[in-house]
């Protein structure tokens, strides 16, 4: 079983990824050349494309440059340090969390009065799915700049962003997962006259946790996505997002690379956590095995 | 222990009105086996539905066990047996029967006794730990039975719960059943649609013929309450299985066929 998966997803990932290293370095060197030829003269071939790939400031950062970089940030620097990339991630972590955890409340409160109550169905859910076609770039200075002058700043703000975009997907998932359950196993509970919070927990919210993981998945994705997008405007100086913002003032490519593929990381490691939750708790439902 | 009154009931749809139950009339005695037999849409998992509170009549009066049907229904005077089995996938075969005793609050010592009791009536013993997708569907519905025999209402409540089974499996669990209508005394309200499977298991055949659904015929069965699978070939078997069958066929005859 283990083998069978080893072959059939990591040789292709492999193979992809060799792909888009080799585009990579290939990129570097046209989009570098102009740098390296007003720095240096008279560099033969091998030796300019050497150049091209290890610039201080380079306009395309090489794979390499951006592992150091990670490296370096990572591990070489005290992780209270303002230059480490940990303390940035962390900060940004923090706001995807406390956001991720607001909006799944939120999301799950939401669904559950849609399922029960047929005024909110019919109201509820034309807003929440409005909410989602306002661009979250236009809505994240604003909530910035709102509780910003009511004297709430720091993580709230930014966790506020990622409720924004987190809930959406609970509240899509649970609603459908919490209406699962067949007519049949409704009528069944009604024989045995179960009260409604009955009916709920023992047959509307176990039904519904697979839709729910699902949705948690897409959920702190997401999270992560307004944890970031909520560093932008606010002049933030800590924080994934504001390390791009910084690296693109300076002209620090590398800087905004390494930030981006430390979200990049991030955002993949809570997703694997989430479906390492989902499989460990359906498992033990023995609804997946 | 059930009487059914002049009962109406008309479903509106989208399509106008359908005429599901017509001045439906019927009496069920402590202690019977009442089978409903009768082609699609004549009405029998209504009528079931109808004596469970799980419709309202729109005319006409239902008693189960001297009250209403939903007071019956919230006194817990029944257990339902679906078509499917409806076992929850999360929850072990025990637990599956625990399951209506959570709802109704027994404690856990009542839950364990009356779990392990059920258990071995439907002779499911050395199964309580397994999970549903682990059984065939016979040791399936047997949970199912199980289940609502656990609460120790008196009218139990069929829903053609061998229907999805094949009829090797279903004649060993209509063995079973009657074995198990013996022992506990239950009064049985099972709907069907197989002649066979009425007439050996009934003390009492209502059937029932479609559009709008009605009773055409109740046979009160001369049969023996203990049978074997080989009463099945008597003269009585055969008799009452052309009675029902002649039934059948004159409820057709209303609709120009």
């Amino acid at each position: 079983m283990k083998r069978l998966i080893i072959n059939n997803s990591i040789l292709p990932i492999l193979t992809i990824l060799l792909f888009i290293v080799i585009v990579w370095y290939l990129a570097a060197i046209p989009m570098n050349s102009e740098k390296v030829t007003r720095q240096f003269k008279n560099l033969s071939f091998t030796e300019h494309v050497e150049k091209t790939w290890n610039l201080k400031k380079p306009k395309l950062p090489t794979p390499h440059q951006i592992v150091n970089e990670i490296i370096n940030t990572t591990f070489y620097k005290k992780i209270s340090s303002k230059r480490s990339l940990v303390y940035h991630g962390w900060i940004t972590l923090k706001a995807t969390l406390a956001g991720f955890i607001l909006g799944t409340f939120l999301g799950i409160i939401l669904a559950l009065g849609i399922v029960h109550n047929r005024a909110m169905d019919l109201s509820v859910m034309p807003w929440v799915i409005a909410s989602q076609t306002v661009p979250i770039l236009a809505i994240a200075p604003m909530i910035i700049v709102v509780m910003n002058s009511v004297g709430v700043t720091g993580l709230l703000p930014k966790a506020i962003i990622s409720m924004y975009l987190s809930f959406f997907p609970v509240v899509v998932g649970m609603v459908k997962g919490l209406r699962s359950p067949d007519q049949m196993q409704i009528d069944q509970m009604r024989t045995w006259s179960a009260s409604p919070n009955q009916l709920l927990w023992r047959l509307r919210f176990p039904s519904s946790l697979p839709y729910l993981f699902a949705s948690l998945k897409v959920g702190i994705a997401a999270s992560l996505i307004g944890a970031i997008v909520g560093e932008l405007p606010s002049g933030a100086i800590s924080g994934l997002g504001a390390r791009m913002l910084a690296g693109t003032y300076y002209g620090q490519t590398v800087m905004i690379w390494s930030a981006l593929f430390a979200a990049a990381f991030l955002a993949a490691s809570l997703v694997f956590f989430i479906s390492f939750i989902q499989n460990y708790t359906l498992r033990k439902m023995a609804i997946l095995r | 222990m059930i009487s059914v009154e002049n009962v109406d009931l008309t479903f509106e749809t989208n399509d106008g009105p359908v005429h599901a139950l017509k001045e439906v009339s019927l009496e069920v005695k402590e202690g019977d086996f009442v089978s409903f037999i009768g082609p699609s849409g004549c009405g029998k998992t209504t009528l079931l539905r109808v004596i469970a509170a799980l419709e309202t009549p729109t005319k006409g009066n239902v008693i189960v066990n001297n009250m209403p049907p939903d007071d019956a229904r919230k006194a817990r005077e029944y257990g339902y047996v679906f078509q499917a089995a409806g076992l929850y996938p999360w929850r072990t075969v025990s637990g599956n029967i625990k399951l209506p005793l959570e709802i109704m609050g027994y404690s856990s010592k009542e839950k364990e006794e009356r779990t392990k009791k059920v258990i071995e009536l439907v002779e499911l013993k050395g199964f309580e730990k397994k999970f549903p997708w682990q059984l065939s569907g016979g040791m399936q519905q047997r949970a199912s039975i199980a289940r609502a025999l656990a609460f120790d209402a008196n009218i139990l409540l069929m829903d053609e719960p061998f229907g999805a089974l094949d009829e090797i499996v279903r004649d060993r669990l209509n063995g079973e059943l009657l074995k198990l209508w013996e022992r506990t005394s239950k009064t049985i309200c099972f709907v069907t649609h197989s002649i066979p499977e009425a007439v050996y298991l009934s003390t009492k055949i209502v059937v029932m013929s479609p559009r709008p659904g009605r009773i055409t015929d109740v046979i009160q069965s001369p049969l023996p309450k203990e049978r074997t699978l080989e009463i099945r070939d008597s003269k009585e078997f055969i008799q009452i299985a052309q009675r029902v069958r002649e039934g059948l066929k004159s409820g057709h005859l209303d609709e120009d066929l």
